[in-house]
């Protein structure tokens, strides 16, 4: 509803306040009166005479007005039922509303908006949490969150962000799924194990989010893009979309493993995969297969394949270990970085022994030197390569760089167990 | 709507000139960006400045004001040169700026506010 109005009236932040308006209305009176016969309709017609109403008192939007004046005898009264618009018809009208949607998606990971306002945008705009709900899953204060999403709609009104489908749709795709897993890795490691049920799960809506971009960009041309000129993305981004997905839920499946009943962080190779979710994993495997060989491996095809490759494996001892390997040796090459590398060297230690592990990470040395991650990894290997002394003063690193107490806690009984 | 685009470079860098390698190719691409904005219709007005060595700036405080040798502000990218442009969204004027021949600095792209009327009245633009 609220791409559909942001479209019909170019204007993301009076479609927003409308909604939300509405569904306060509808709040109060549903609950005095009956339910009408079609909610979404009597919503819909709520929401779209508040913006007539509010652009009326606007005098710098007359023009806007104008545009909108031939619907103003047709919107009926809500109340009488057999007026209210067919929000079918609406949907049909405007070729579904797949369109209005997408561009309400890729609107929110515009470049003019920087990566913390894109990922609260689109949480607010197209998953629909509420200001205090975004603020509590990434443990910010209310304030600055609200500040920063009203500050974005300022600038998209202001500086003129348009509503559409860019030229360059694949680098908006690609700041779209950085966004969707960047909410998704947020929801994974803050949550897991005990938990605050009055915080959102991030991860899920990450995967609804993912699954609802998919659904978007698969649209056939005589939805979105034929009336722009262009084709909705390349097979090969709805490729990685859909890589993005199989990863997210290949991570989710065994969210519930990561932490124990105290709360504590459970290693991979001890995590009990009987609670794995079984057909989470088939789904993932599933949405993988039908990707693979679908242009070249893309970086999220590749963690979604390294991803599966844990997931499939009945116990830790039976990983492929010579597979995830390979497998980062394609990460390397077509998204390589310091972290990538360093996640390779723990493949190729498990796979080759500790000493080569170590030989890489010796390699790695500055450019990871203040990520705690990095100094535990160490620490496992010099561990098992019967180095106590560097064992232990790895982890006191690892330890004085991470502020996560799950990790802090793990750290700690790591050294007290050398 | 009006969007300034504000080009900005590292001075410290010069461009070539007259008679040194690569003068021409530097007007040439200079002078088919200009032509082609120019010939799209969205340019309203634009300019090439003198380097910042060539410049004076009135400072104000408080309504006092004192005249000074250079620019506004000692930063090592210096403004040299503006477009400004009559666009749709901000995104057409985006690819105006990613089409500005620099090699190196930066285009910012930022809309206007109001601009006097005929009569000299301040008018919202866009």
């Amino acid at each position: 509803m609220l791409a559909l109005l942001a479209a019909r009236f170019n204007d993301v932040d009076r479609a927003d306040d409308a909604v939300q308006d509405a569904l306060v209305q509808a709040v109060e009176t549903w609950a005095t009166q009956s339910i009408p016969s079609n909610p979404a309709g009597w919503l819909y017609t709520v929401a779209h005479n508040r913006i007539i109403d509010g652009l009326r008192r606007d005098a710098a939007a007359a023009r806007r007005l104008q545009l909108a004046a031939p619907e103003l005898t047709a919107v009926p009264n809500p109340d009488q039922d057999e007026e209210v618009p067919d929000v079918e018809t609406v949907l049909d009208d405007h070729g579904g509303v797949g369109d209005e949607q997408l561009r309400l998606m890729l609107l929110c990971c515009h470049p003019a908006l920087d990566r913390d306002t894109q990922v609260a945008l689109t949480l607010r705009l197209v998953g629909g949490l509420t200001t205090p709900e975004i603020a509590a899953a990434f443990l910010v204060p209310e304030a600055t969150l609200a500040q920063r999403i009203v500050r974005a709609k300022r600038k998209i009104r202001d500086a003129r962000i348009p509503l559409s489908i860019p030229a360059d749709l694949d680098a908006r795709v690609d700041a779209l799924l950085t966004v969707l897993y960047l909410i998704f890795n947020e929801g994974y490691l803050a949550r897991g194990g005990s938990s605050d049920p009055v915080r959102v799960s991030l991860a899920d809506e990450a995967v609804r989010l993912t699954a609802q971009a998919i659904d978007l960009l698969s649209a056939g041309p005589g939805r979105v893009g034929a009336a722009e000129g262009g084709a909705p993305g390349s097979d090969t981004h709805r490729a990685e979309a859909e890589a993005l997905l199989a990863l997210e839920l290949y991570h989710r499946a065994r969210l519930d493993t990561r932490l124990d009943g105290a709360g504590e962080i459970v290693l991979l190779a001890d995590q009990d995969r009987s609670r794995w979710d079984g057909a989470m994993i088939e789904r993932a495997n599933g949405i993988l297969r039908r990707v693979l060989g679908v242009g070249p491996a893309g970086p999220y095809q590749l963690q979604a394949l390294i991803a599966s490759q844990h997931a499939n494996a009945v116990t830790a001892a039976d990983t492929d270990w010579v597979s995830i390997t390979a497998l980062y040796d394609q990460l390397m090459r077509v998204a390589g970085s310091p972290v990538v590398a360093l996640n390779r060297a723990v493949a190729v230690a498990m796979a080759d022994g500790p000493g080569a592990g170590l030989a890489l990470l010796d390699e790695l040395g500055d450019s990871l030197a203040g990520y705690h991650l990095y100094w535990a990894s160490r620490g496992e290997l010099l561990a098992k390569s019967a180095d106590p002394q560097g064992a232990r003063a790895a982890f006191e690193r690892a330890l004085g760089l991470t502020s996560n107490p799950a990790e802090q806690w793990h750290l700690q009984r790591r050294i007290a167990s050398i | 709507m009006q969007y300034l685009l504000i080009i900005t470079l590292d001075e410290s860098v010069p461009p070539p000139m007259p008679g040194e390698p690569g003068f021409d190719e530097n007007v040439q691409v200079w002078g088919d960006y200009t032509r082609a904005i120019m010939q799209s219709g969205v340019l309203v007005s634009g300019a090439s400045l003198q380097p910042t060595p060539t410049a004076t700036t009135v400072k104000h405080a408080a309504g006092a004001t004192s005249i000074v040798d250079g620019p506004f502000a000692e930063t090592k990218e210096a403004f040299a040169g503006y477009y400004l442009i009559d666009v749709p969204d901000l995104d057409a004027a985006l690819e105006w700026a990613k089409k500005v021949p620099l090699g190196d600095g930066s285009v910012e792209v930022r809309p206007v506010a109001m601009m006097p009327d005929a009569d000299g009245t301040p008018r919202t633009v866009g």
